[in-house]
Order: C-alpha cells, then sequence, then structure tokens
C-alpha cells in the first residue's frame, strides 16, 4: 500500500492509503484518531472540518493525502499544550461559545488563522472570516466575543 | 444488597474532568466479547422512573451518581441537572457524576424534546434528590438522637445546626439503597437559600468541545467495527430494478449488504465505503409521487376540499359567535400564511453504531429518545426489548428528529446481516434529503376591530398533517426499504398550538382541517407548529393594529392581562426605547416591529422586539438589533438559559429569512448547504436578552419558547419599514420585491 509522510501537530506520523485521493479528514480521525476535525459535509461548504496546514486554514475533507503529503498538519488537539489552552480555545470557554460544539472545531481553526494574520481584527473582520462556517445551533454571537477576546479586545 | 459498580460499565478513562470540577461521565464505550454476554441492564440497578434508586446512587466516598433518562443536547442540561441536584440534596457539585440515557441505567423519562429537560425530567430528579434527602435526615435523627428539626444538610452530611455533630450520606446508607418511592408531595427547598441554582455556572463539556476531546458519537470506535454507507433510493418510494454489482469490482475490502430495497456497502475502511457507495450503479424505479414544493401551498386546501387527502374538520376553540360577529362587523381583515416543510439541517450527518449478536444487541446513538429507540430497534431486529441497550453519545444538535434514529436503525439491520458491529454514517445529501422534514402549515386568519379600536373577533382555520394516534415512533427508513414491518402514520408533534391571540377576544374560533398525509416524512421540529402559527397570530394583529391606525403594542397590552406576559411585552419596550404610534412609519426602510408569545398558553412567556432595514432595490433585509424578554420561572442557569435564548432567536431568523425545503415529483432537491443554506455571520444582529428571574415560580423550558416570537417580529418590522406585508416563509429577496410591488406576499 502506498506510504504518506506527514509531520501532524510536530509528530512526523507515516500513513497508509490505497487511493491518493483519500481526503486527509479520514486519516486523521480514523488512522491518526484525531477526531477534533469533524466530517460536516465533504463539500467544503461548512468549515466543520478545518485544519492548518502549513498555517493556512484548510478544509480537510477537500485536501487529498497526495496533497498532503510531506505538509506539516495543525489539528484541534495540536492547538493546546497540555493542559494549556491555546488563547482561542481559553477565549471559547470564558464565552462558553459552544452549544452541541460539532461546528466548534472549525470556528476555532478559522479563528486562530484570521488572527495569524491580523491579529486585532474589527467585529466585522470577524464576521466576515466566519463567513463560509456554518453554526446550527445558533451560537454564533458568542463565537464572536470569543475571537475578540481572544484578540485582546476588553468585552463588558 | 448494594449493587456491584463493576456492572455498571463506567469507563473511568471516558469521565472527564471538567472546568467547573464537575465530573461527566459516559457508559463504557468499548464492547468487549465480555460485555456481549452480559445482561443489557445492570444487575441491581433499578430503571424505575418512580424510585429515588432509579435516579441517585451515593457511593460509599460520598460521591453520588445521578442516572438521567434525559440527554443534554447541547443545551446545558449537563450542568443544570447537577445544580438542581447538588442544591436539592445538600451534595457538592463537584461529587456529582451525570450519566445520560443509557438505557441499561437510566430510567425512562421520556424524549429530550419539547423544551421538558429541566421542566419535566430536571423537576422528577429534585423530586427524588428531595425524597432521598429527607430520608437521610430521618435516619440521622435516630443515629444523632436529635429531632429532625434540629438537623441540617451540607456537602454529603447531616449536621446539627450548631455543626457540633454530622454524619455522612454514605454512613448513614451502609451501603444500602434507598429503597424508596419518590415522593411528590416532598417539602423542596426554599428558593431563597439556595446557593447552586441560579448561578452561571460553566457547563462542564465546553473545555473537551474546544480541544477536540470530547467523546461525540462520530468519533466512538468499537473493536472489529466496519463502517457503512446506506444508498437512498433515487426517488422517494423507490424499488431496485438492477444492481451492477461489478460497478464497485475494482475496490478491495467492500461487500454488499441488501434486503430487499435496502441496499448498504460495508468496508474496514471508510473512505473505501464511501467510494463504493458513489460508485455502485443501481436502477430504480421512478413513482414520481411528490407534489414539488411550490405546489405545497395550494394542495394543502384542494386535497382537504376535493377530499382527496382530507381527515376531517375540528372546532378546537370556541367561544362566542365569530360567523356572526364578522358578518356583523363593518370591516373584515382576512389573510392566508404559509410555513414551508424545513430540515433539522443538523451541522453533523447522523451517525450510529449497532452490534447486534444473536441474541442480543448494542447500539450508540446520538437520539432525543434512547429510551424509545430501545423497543424501536428490538421490534426491527426481533428481539426482546430486554435485549437491546441503546448508550448515548452527544451528536451533532438535532432540534428535534432529525436522522438519529433512521440511522441507528440502517445500523441494526446491517450488523445483523453481517453479524459484526457496525458505524452508519450519513452524507450531507442523507441528512438534509432524508431527515424527516418539519411539516408545512397553512393558516388562514379573519378578524375584526370594534369602532373602539378594540380587537373584537378572531378566526382560525388551519390546514395541518394530522398526526397518527398513539404511533410507537416515526416510520424509519431502513425497516421500509428492507420491507420489514413497522407501524405507519405520520409523527409531527403537538402544531396546533399558539394558533390564537393572547389578547381578550370576545368571539373565537379556531378550526383545523385535517390532511391524511403530509408531502414529506415530518417529525418534530423545534418549537413544533408553534413557530408558524405564532407567526400568523402575532403578524395578523399587527394587521389588525394597523387597519385600526394603533400603536402595535398599546393594542396587545390594552387585551393582556396576565401580569407576567405584560411584564416581558413591558421589558422589551423599555429596552428598545418603543415610541407609540402606528404602522408602517413610512420611511421606506427602516421599522421595528414586536412580537408577544406565551408559549403553549402555560409556559414561558417571551416577547421580541426587531429594528431592520430593507434595501428596496436588492430586496434583502438586514436584521440590525433584536431584543428579547425571557420569562421562564425559576432560572437553573441564567447563562445556560441565555445561550438557549439566543440559539432559538438565530435558528428562528434562519429559519424565516432562507429556510425552506424543495423537492421535485421524485425527491429532494435541497440536500447541501448552497441549496440548503443557513444564516451566515455577517447576517448575525446585536442581541440582546433581558432575563426575568421567577424564583418562587416552578422551573419552565427555555429550548423552544422564544423561537416563536422570532418571524412574527420580524414580519411586522419590515411592515413597518416599508409597507409591505409578508406572508409566505422564507422571506427571500424575491418575495421582499414582489410585497414591495404588489403589498404582500
Amino acid at each position: 500500500m502506498p506510504v504518506y509522510h506527514l509531520t501532524v501537530n510536530g509528530e512526523k506520523r507515516t500513513v497508509e492509503s490505497t487511493d491518493p485521493e483519500q481526503p486527509i479528514l479520514y486519516i486523521l480521525r480514523n488512522d491518526l484518531s484525531l477526531t477534533g476535525a469533524k466530517y460536516g459535509c465533504g463539500l467544503g461548504q461548512c468549515g466543520a472540518c478545518s485544519v492548518l496546514v502549513e498555517g493556512d486554514v484548510i478544509r480537510s475533507c477537500q485536501l487529498t493525502i497526495n496533497q498532503a503529503s510531506g505538509k506539516k498538519i495543525t489539528t484541534l488537539e495540536g492547538l493546546s499544550q497540555g493542559d494549556t489552552l491555546h488563547p482561542v480555545q481559553a477565549a471559547f470557554v470564558t464565552e462558553q461559545a459552544a452549544q452541541c460544539g460539532y461546528c466548534t472545531n472549525g470556528m476555532v481553526m478559522n479563528a486562530v488563522a484570521l488572527l495569524a494574520h491580523q491579529p486585532k481584527p474589527t467585529q466585522d473582520d470577524v464576521k466576515q472570516a466566519l463567513v463560509n462556517n456554518l453554526c446550527r445551533c445558533g451560537t454564533h454571537d458568542r463565537i464572536i466575543r470569543a475571537v475578540l477576546r481572544a484578540s485582546g479586545k476588553v468585552l463588558p | 444488597m448494594r449493587h456491584n459498580q463493576n456492572h455498571l460499565h463506567i469507563n473511568r478513562r471516558d469521565i472527564l474532568r471538567a472546568g467547573s470540577g464537575l465530573l461527566i461521565a459516559f457508559a463504557s464505550g468499548v464492547a468487549t466479547a465480555q460485555q456481549k454476554n452480559t445482561p443489557q441492564i445492570a444487575p441491581g440497578k433499578t430503571l424505575k422512573a418512580d424510585e429515588v434508586d432509579g435516579y441517585l446512587d451515593i457511593k460509599q466516598d460520598v460521591s453520588v451518581i445521578v442516572y438521567c433518562g434525559k440527554v443534554d443536547l447541547g443545551t446545558g442540561l449537563r450542568i443544570a441537572i447537577p445544580q438542581m441536584v447538588a442544591e436539592e440534596l445538600g451534595v457538592s457539585l463537584q461529587s456529582i457524576t451525570l450519566i445520560e440515557g443509557d438505557t441499561a441505567l437510566t430510567p425512562d423519562q421520556g424524549p429530550t424534546a419539547g423544551s421538558s429537560g429541566i421542566m419535566r425530567g430536571g423537576v422528577q430528579i429534585r423530586q427524588a434528590a428531595a425524597t432521598a434527602r429527607e430520608a437521610l435526615i430521618t435516619l440521622a435523627a435516630t443515629q444523632l438522637e436529635k429531632q429532625r428539626e434540629e438537623l441540617v444538610v451540607e456537602n454529603g452530611r447531616v449536621m446539627t445546626m450548631a455543626r457540633d455533630k454530622s454524619v455522612t450520606f454514605a454512613s448513614l446508607l451502609e451501603g444500602k439503597p434507598f429503597s424508596l418511592k419518590i415522593d411528590e408531595k416532598v417539602r423542596l427547598k426554599n428558593p431563597s437559600s439556595y446557593t447552586i441554582v441560579g448561578k452561571p455556572l460553566p457547563r462542564p463539556d465546553i473545555t473537551a468541545k474546544v480541544t477536540g476531546k470530547h467523546p461525540y458519537m462520530h468519533d466512538v470506535k468499537i473493536d472489529s467495527m466496519l463502517h457503512a454507507r446506506v444508498i437512498r433510493p433515487g426517488a422517494i418510494g423507490a424499488s431496485i430494478l438492477s444492481i451492477d454489482d461489478a460497478s464497485i469490482a475494482g475496490l478491495k475490502d467492500v461487500r454488499i449488504v441488501r434486503i430487499k430495497n435496502f441496499v448498504a456497502v460495508v468496508s474496514s475502511n471508510e473512505w473505501t465505503a464511501i467510494r463504493a457507495a458513489k460508485l455502485l450503479k443501481i436502477q430504480w424505479s421512478d413513482p414520481a409521487s411528490l407534489t414539488g414544493h411550490d405546489k405545497v401551498k395550494t394542495w394543502m386546501q384542494t386535497s382537504f376540499a376535493d377530499n382527496s387527502n382530507a381527515a376531517g374538520k375540528e372546532t378546537l376553540i370556541k367561544k362566542g359567535e365569530s360567523g356572526k360577529a364578522l358578518s356583523d362587523s363593518k370591516t373584515v381583515l382576512s389573510a392566508t400564511y404559509y410555513w414551508p416543510l424545513q430540515s433539522h439541517a443538523s451541522m453533523g450527518p447522523s451517525c450510529g453504531i449497532a452490534d447486534v449478536t444473536k441474541d442480543s444487541a448494542t447500539i450508540w446513538s446520538a437520539s432525543q429518545a434512547t429510551h424509545r429507540l430501545r423497543g424501536v430497534c428490538a421490534r426491527i431486529l426481533n428481539l426482546p426489548t430486554e435485549k437491546v441497550r441503546v448508550i448515548y453519545r452527544d451528536g451533532s444538535g438535532c432540534y428535534g428528529t432529525n436522522g438519529h434514529d433512521d440511522v441507528c436503525a440502517d445500523a441494526a439491520l446491517i450488523s445483523q446481516a453481517i453479524s459484526q458491529p457496525v458505524r452508519v454514517q450519513w452524507s450531507r445529501e442523507d441528512e438534509l434529503g432524508w431527515d424527516p422534514k418539519g411539516p408545512p402549515q397553512l393558516l388562514e386568519m379573519r378578524g375584526s376591530v370594534d369602532e373602539n379600536g378594540k380587537l373584537a373577533v378572531w378566526e382560525t382555520d388551519m390546514w395541518l398533517p394530522k398526526a397518527t394516534a398513539s404511533l410507537p415512533n416515526i416510520p424509519l427508513l431502513g425497516p421500509d426499504a428492507a420491507g420489514i414491518s413497522q407501524p405507519q402514520g405520520l409523527s409531527t408533534g403537538l402544531i396546533t398550538q399558539n394558533a390564537h391571540p393572547p389578547y381578550a377576544h370576545p368571539h373565537l374560533n379556531v378550526t383545523v382541517h385535517w390532511l391524511k398525509d403530509s408531502p414529506l416524512r415530518p417529525s418534530n421540529i423545534r418549537a413544533p407548529g408553534k413557530i408558524a402559527n405564532s407567526f400568523a397570530v402575532e403578524s395578523f394583529i399587527d394587521e389588525l393594529a394597523a387597519s385600526a391606525k394603533r400603536d402595535p403594542l398599546a393594542f396587545r397590552l390594552e387585551g393582556l392581562a396576565d401580569p407576567r406576559g405584560r411584564a416581558v411585552c413591558e421589558k422589551v419596550a423599555e429596552l428598545m426605547g418603543w415610541q407609540s404610534r402606528p404602522s408602517p412609519v413610512n420611511s421606506g426602510h427602516q421599522g421595528r416591529g414586536f412580537s408577544y408569545v406565551h408559549y403553549k398558553f402555560n409556559e414561558t412567556y417571551v416577547a421580541i422586539g426587531m429594528d431592520v432595514r430593507i434595501d428596496r432595490k436588492t430586496g434583502s433585509i438586514h436584521v440590525q438589533r433584536i431584543v428579547c424578554a425571557h420569562d421562564c420561572g425559576l432560572i437553573i442557569n441564567p447563562d445556560a438559559t441565555r445561550q438557549q435564548i439566543e440559539g432559538n432567536i438565530l435558528q428562528t431568523l434562519s429559519r424565516t429569512l432562507i429556510e425552506e425545503t424543495t423537492f421535485d415529483r421524485s425527491k429532494v432537491t435541497s440536500i447541501d448547504w448552497q441549496s440548503y443554506p443557513l444564516l451566515t455571520f455577517p447576517e448575525v444582529p446585536e442581541l440582546i436578552i433581558h432575563l426575568l428571574d421567577q424564583p418562587h415560580q416552578p422551573p419552565l423550558g427555555a429550548g423552544e419558547a422564544a423561537c416563536a416570537a422570532v418571524p412574527g417580529a420580524l414580519a411586522n418590522a419590515i411592515y413597518d419599514a416599508c409597507g409591505a406585508r409578508l406572508r409566505t416563509v422564507p422571506f427571500t429577496k424575491e418575495r421582499v420585491k414582489m410585497a414591495l410591488e404588489k403589498g404582500s406576499a
């Protein structure tokens, strides 16, 4: 079976796939037991499967193992250092910014990518950055607050 | 005898230590050979819903396991229930472990539906905790040689008021169960002395949810589990004409499971199963039996009138002589409102796992009704109910009966066929295409205002699919396709409530025209029926107020006597800076709207006000601000309550502005997020939510009520802004433009 080499959350990993077109979402979830990224649509429309590839936020349902080969991938699990949460994760906890939480992975990963490029976004910037991330529970307002909080904005 | 803890299947690896220090636990997620041979009910653990031991188990180390038949659907029950128990029993929150929905461990408290999690489920467990506390005080009185009145409970101990003598709960019980019926008249703690209930404590699962460690249904792995995809028919009601097995001959490690018209592909590799499902060529018949979504509104009335789909006419409420009063009125207003079919549209398509052996089955499910599903699976599998165990795992939010029950039936059928544990994951297309849908609703209103400008007469005529009496569950897709007989009929939830105004009305009539069938398989969707009914009622009240040139809020308040109802309305008016004037304002683009609901006429009170801006050229609606005042009685956790209200509002805003399930003659055509779009971040308005706490009133639900006040407030704000009356959901740009042109749409 063809073998692929990846760096996932700082660790070198070797995975096998009979199909070079297999999206890395399934590799992460099933082969590497990293289930933070969620299957939401398989169409790149909802954002639930987002991961960081070389620092850019990518829909893992749309990235094949062949394309991902040799790349550095960070998943939701790789953001925190032991018990120390990433500032975005900590802000999500402070704002209690999840209901069912199924979309949360995508929200956190997109927020991390946004703040890396734009450390002090406005509320409209946050809304635009998350325009392609869907949430069905209606947690949007808290997610916006969490991202602003993570950027250091003082919230009432 | 106390039961053996080892039989409880509590897997300590699965216990999460959460932010608030509260422990949450899930019963064992790993099926072992040993478990397959163990009975499906833990020995010694009563499941009786009327017994204290059904819900509470006080361990020797003074930790408390709470067994809850209702589940946390992302709603905050996981913090609220422990808060209620800790408060009433006199233990710390940290000492509580909550187990939800596992049919082998928890009493059947009914589905987690109808906003009943706290109102019924929590109240039942609170009574169990209070009964337990009183029993412990009685035991302590004997042991400490004190009067009961001299004793208090605190932190898992009964102690004298002077705190000079105390005894732990565990030592009072000496390892024995309570063996007590729940006392429904038990003395409850005075809310004035609450220290845990009413606090905005953080939910215990959020940290795990933001770090990827929360164990969702979709993440469960079982030893030797296979992955399956079910191939749904090319058309609703279709049968298989032919299957071309050779079409997947190029794939290794795949097998086809076929039971009549039920087809699945199974593989040890999930991606292989997905590929096989895409590649497998099946020729289906096409019964082309559907009406098409664009014809439903007309069809509801015509199919009743020509008797092809009529299931009787029923007068639900009659007060005074509305017919005569209307014919005596100088001006009669009438209007027709329509709410379309909608999907639950869960972010995660449904997922289920089944491990079916010759004589037993274990199902892992995110169902909102695990206990009901247990009986359903037993029937499908032809097993005794006591041999089936359903273990709950959090899914993606479901907001009613989505595909969660269907997918478990799929998994059960496949697992039984191949004698191996099977995980079935629905696709996006499966979920939006095949989840049971919120049914369509059509309402025709007539009414008049008297010479003093007061509401005089009101008539509601509804056209609704008729729910089948005593239907044990919604007919599931898998068994239907596999030719396994199951009770047939319609499931809708209670969809006739809130169909008349909560304001004084001398003459009133509410009639429903029942329809035998619904265009697509219906089920309960959040706040069933009440959203459409309240939309029509609160829109039509505004139409009547406008016809009388009255301020719409004053028009409502004049007929509203209930002080709790008045309080929420007045609070919204205060927070919005409501100026008394009739609608429309005729600014042409900027307006405000109001809506009020007393949910089911006996539960939560909600008022909502909205500010909107209309772009007359494009027809787009910009909701700027939503103000909500909410009275759900005693509030257990204000932050979790607030979050439920935010969710109710934004989800219903999405349903009102954008959502409609579309279908042609054969099948659903809104099957991804482009054809079934949801509200996006840039469309999210400012939210102002005010909670009116009523510590001395019973706790009511917060999971649904606010939904019902959303569409009316929006329609009224649009009318106020530009004089266009929207009576058909969704409020698309095209509809806004049509209403601007013709006055209504």
